[in-house]
């Protein structure tokens, strides 16, 4: 391949000249075709400019319909006419220089030292001239009267309130030497100033404006050529008038018109000029509605471009499938077509596909000519097929697609599954795959993409299959990890209480495919742990603290207090793929940090991850539809010793909060270091009502925790905070207790009137009640001003994430956009697209982040471990 | 309320401007390698001097090095991933 480094590109104008030589053909006749429908010579649509009609060849070119770039023509115009985008331009520069002489309205050694300041380069100084020579009366150079010219939008000039018509704008600026329009910005070498006003158009080639024939033999021509009839049209009736001698009013009229058709031909949009209407009235597209715009050609046809063998529908859960799986409804998988290579391993099969399709297939013979199977030539075509023969046939169960959705803000937004073809109508994905997509099922659609190659679906399989994205390549732990119901199914099954009797557990075992069942461990019954130690490998070894076991201390509970309670906060050992202590949480399946899912997805393939997911599913779906999870509103009653403890707490706090208003106001209060008064103040009072919400929270999460200490666990939302599957122990204390101090920007509300948050309120006061504290909770409702203060707090809250998701949407995406074309190169360097370096180590240790334990490339005390397990 | 009685203040003043930037923290150390071993390096990296980043001649963290154009700079950052890295430059 050869390559050339483009050095520059340059964006200029065209003058009359070089149109003429770039021209393959004058147009002069306005008509397009004669009575035949043969193109007339010397019309729009001359041979000359380009066929697109196959079969005939090119005058200009002699090349056929394929080869032909086509050719621009040109019209001669028979008086010269402003291009309309340049009337600013030209406007400048008529305001800066003489209408005489053509120079600079500055003196000469004015213009010398800009010139000194240009240092022999093209230098745009045209704003520092303008203000210069606004108050110029008279020309520095030949003392002519110089007068302002206004410009009528978009093409008519005024000459000291007198209109100026192209052809005398032209000589003046011809007359602008040289050097004068360095400085004003021209390089003379490229562009001439005169060329603005325009003496001959370009024709576009016919193949930017074909004619269409419709299907009654009417030719229908694009809007360009519509628009370029109006010009010859126009030009002909001048020069027709010009030669009879009309008068000069006529004259000026007509070359008004030609200025009009000129302008609309390039834009149709002009401010201040009346779109060109087609006859049905529609406004025509002319050249610069074609690029402009979400419509245009740009935005429309070159970065949004549209790829075939694609799906798009909405997605919904379906956690009987695998995650690696995508189920794909049968009516796009009709559509959807898969290209087969006939060898001779599945000739047979491939002959079978044919025989059996109730849906058209085609064939593809190695010559490349395609054939479509139908009813009448399938015998023939069945005998046909032979080695090196393609067939494309429908998708069917276990095709590699691409599945995506929008915004695809990271790599993990498109993965590669495994195809189910499902009845329906939508797409099936395990919920399990959400959070790398961030895809929810309230009405997301999602698109579906189907390799067309060998290359494209090896790529896929291997780069990009769903399981083998489960550990994030941003920070090294899984980002695909089980969520809400499925912590709070493994919660369930782990508690101490969980047993089962042998029915019910060989229907559990059933569920996840053992088939020999294991000793009962609780006399005749089976413990959920030991079901659950089931479906984990069966080398694998792992300590560590569970989250409940922390709640359980954070309460304020001791393993003396009791068997289960013990058994609740020991902590979680797995030995040789057996649960012997702990239960079963958040600490183990979460997203990056689970310390379970995490060894698993690091210790072995990531098929055996997969395995772990989907027999958890059937676990939890089981144990969850069995026993039940609810929520009730009793469980946010509290007993009569919390709603004593609450008051008392709260009384105390208010006592505090007075005492410290008091040694603030008298200025006894300490101060924070590196605070001001009012600060440290602030800071106090903020650190009262958390003590004291922490004290009341404490009690009622002890309180609460009877409900899975018992003989028999109840399972509510006070299991699911537990398992930290949802909600948290603060918003058990915002029902249950009271809610606190209710906060803006981390500190007390503080704006609202003055020296006051709201009317009701003393001014001045300094005190926990008007300062937005909440002594109620939601089960008990609030009080009117208290709920006013808690939704100030709420309200933050609503514009935070507003506000936070746009901005840093916008961040992320230009920085995505900056960084998209950096690739790690062979040799362990990060290169830019043109090759240049940008890091001479990737990430400057060489580490890809997705092959380290959370960033870290070496654990060192987790290695020590396993070779010390090891030894013994 | 803990109170300061005495406060001492020097008032370290470095005339020399280039000084306070070479010695800034956020300012990595900066080395010239000369024109000869340039290729000696380029060959080792494997890669060509064009596609070098580039540093301005009198950019302030080099000023004092005196470099020509064509020089090579080498740069040594700390590395939050690598503990230090070594980074090379061309002199425009």
């Amino acid at each position: 391949m050869i390559m050339k480094k483009i050095g520059s590109v340059e964006f200029s104008i065209l003058g009359p000249e070089m149109i003429r030589k770039m021209s393959a053909i004058e147009i002069k006749t306005p008509e397009t075709y004669d009575k035949d429908g043969y193109p007339m010579e010397g019309g729009l649509m001359d041979a000359h400019l380009g066929v697109i009609n196959p079969g005939i060849r090119c005058k200009t070119c002699g090349q056929g319909m394929r080869n032909c770039p086509g050719h621009f023509g040109h019209i001669e115009l028979e008086r010269p006419v402003v291009h309309s985008e340049f009337g600013r331009k030209l406007e400048l520069l008529m305001n800066t220089t003489c209408k005489d002489c053509g120079n600079i309205l500055l003196p000469e050694e004015q213009i010398k030292k800009l010139q000194e300041e240009a240092k022999g380069k093209v230098v745009d100084k045209t704003k520092k001239i303008m203000i210069k020579t606004k108050t110029v009366k008279k020309c520095p150079h030949c003392s002519a009267p110089a007068h302002k010219t206004t410009l009528d939008k978009p093409t008519n000039f005024f000459y000291n309130k007198e209109r100026i018509y192209p052809t005398q704008i032209r000589e003046w600026v011809e007359k602008i030497p040289e050097e004068h329009l360095r400085i004003l910005g021209y390089d003379t070498t490229r562009i001439k100033p005169e060329w603005f006003i325009m003496t001959s158009l370009q024709v576009p080639p016919i193949t930017i404006r074909p004619s269409i024939t419709l299907d009654n033999g009417i030719k229908s021509e694009d809007d360009l050529t519509h628009k370029l009839v109006d010009i010859i049209r126009i030009n002909q009736r001048l020069k027709d008038n010009i030669e009879a001698g009309a008068p000069q009013l006529i004259i000026e009229d007509l070359w008004d018109l030609l200025q009009y058709h000129v302008t609309t031909y390039f834009d149709n949009n002009t401010a201040g000029v009346p779109p060109a209407k087609h006859r049905s009235g529609r406004p025509l597209r002319t050249i610069i509605q074609r690029l402009k715009g979400k419509k245009g050609r740009f935005r429309y046809n070159l970065t949004g471009k549209r790829v075939n063998h694609a799906a798009r529908t909405i997605i919904v859960p379906d956690p009987y499938i695998d995650l690696s799986e995508l189920g794909i409804p049968e009516e796009a998988a009709k559509e959807l077509t898969v290209p087969e290579f006939v060898t001779e391993w599945n000739l047979e099969t491939v002959k079978k596909i044919v025989e059996k399709s109730d849906r058209p297939v085609y064939i593809i013979r190695p010559n490349g000519t395609r054939r479509k199977v139908t009813e009448e030539n399938k015998e023939e075509i069945v005998k046909e097929i032979d080695i090196g023969y393609r067939i494309e046939r429908n998708l069917k169960d276990g095709d590699i697609v691409l599945f995506n959705r929008q915004p695809s803000l990271h790599r993990m937004s498109m993965m590669a599954h495994t195809a189910r073809i499902m009845p329906g109508k939508v797409f099936r994905m395990n919920p399990i795959v959400c959070p790398p997509y961030n895809a929810d099922f309230d009405g997301d659609e999602m698109n579906c993409h189907v390799p067309q190659t060998e290359e494209g679906k090896a790529e896929a399989k291997k780069l990009m299959l769903a399981r083998d994205q489960i550990i994030s390549p941003r920070f090294g732990a899984p980002v695909i990890a089980p969520k809400e119901d499925g912590v709070s199914g493994a919660f369930a099954l782990t508690m101490p209480q969980t047993e089962f009797t042998k029915e019910t557990a060989m229907q559990l075992m059933y569920e996840i495919g053992v088939t020999e069942l294991p000793k009962p461990d609780r006399g005749k019954k089976y413990s959920g742990k030991l079901i659950f130690s089931q479906i984990l490998p069966k080398d694998l070894n792992l300590e560590y603290e569970s989250y409940t076991s922390k709640i359980f201390k954070q309460a304020g509970m001791k393993p003396e207090d009791g068997k289960i309670i013990e058994q609740y906060m020991n902590k979680v050992k797995i030995v040789n793929g057996n649960i012997e202590s702990g239960v079963i949480d958040s600490a183990s399946l979460s997203e990056g940090k689970g310390v379970l899912v995490d060894t698993i997805a690091r210790e072995y393939d990531s098929i055996v991850l997969e395995q772990f997911y989907h027999d958890l599913n059937r676990l939890t779906g089981y144990i969850l539809t069995e026993k039940g999870m609810t929520a009730s509103l009793a469980e946010y009653d509290v007993s009569n010793n919390i709603e004593t403890l609450k008051n008392k707490v709260i009384n105390e706090t208010m006592k505090k909060a007075e005492e410290l208003v008091e040694s603030y106001k008298k200025g006894t209060m300490e101060i924070i270091p590196g605070r001001t008064i009012q600060e440290s103040f602030e800071q106090y009072m903020m650190r009262i009502s958390a003590e004291a919400k922490d004290k009341v929270e404490k009690a009622i999460m002890q309180e609460k925790l009877q409900y899975v200490t018992g003989e028999e666990a109840v399972l509510n939302t006070i299991a699911m905070i537990l398992s930290k599957s949802r909600g948290s122990t603060t918003n058990l204390m915002n029902i249950a207790g009271f809610w606190g101090q209710a906060s803006v920007r981390e500190g007390r509300p503080k704006k609202g009137f003055k020296k006051r948050l709201i009317t009701s309120n003393e001014r001045a006061d300094e005190g926990l009640l008007a300062g937005g504290f909440i002594t109620n909770n939601f089960l008990d409702g609030m009080t009117a001003k208290q709920y006013f203060y808690h939704s100030m707090g709420g309200r933050q809250g609503e514009v935070d994430t507003g506000v936070s998701t746009k901005v840093s949407g916008y961040l992320y995406r230009r920085l995505a956009n900056s960084l998209k074309d950096i690739v790690s190169a062979p040799d362990g360097t990060v290169r830019t697209a043109s090759n240049s370096l940008i890091q001479y180590q990737y990430g400057e240790d060489g580490v890809f982040p997705k092959n380290t334990n959370k960033g870290k490339s070496v654990d060192v005390l987790e290695e020590y471990k396993k070779m010390k397990a090891k030894k013994n | 309320m803990p109170c300061i009685e005495k406060i001492l203040v020097i008032l370290l003043v470095e005339k020399n401007e280039q000084k306070i930037i070479q010695r800034h923290y956020l300012v990595p150390e900066h080395v010239l390698i000369k024109k000869e071993k340039v290729d000696e390096l380029m060959a080792e990296l494997g890669i060509k001097k064009d596609s070098l980043p580039r540093i301005a001649k009198l950019d302030a963290a080099i000023k004092h090095l005196k470099p020509e154009k064509g020089d090579v700079v080498k740069i040594i950052r700390d590395s939050i991933t690598a503990g230090q890295s070594t980074y090379y430059r061309r002199v425009v």
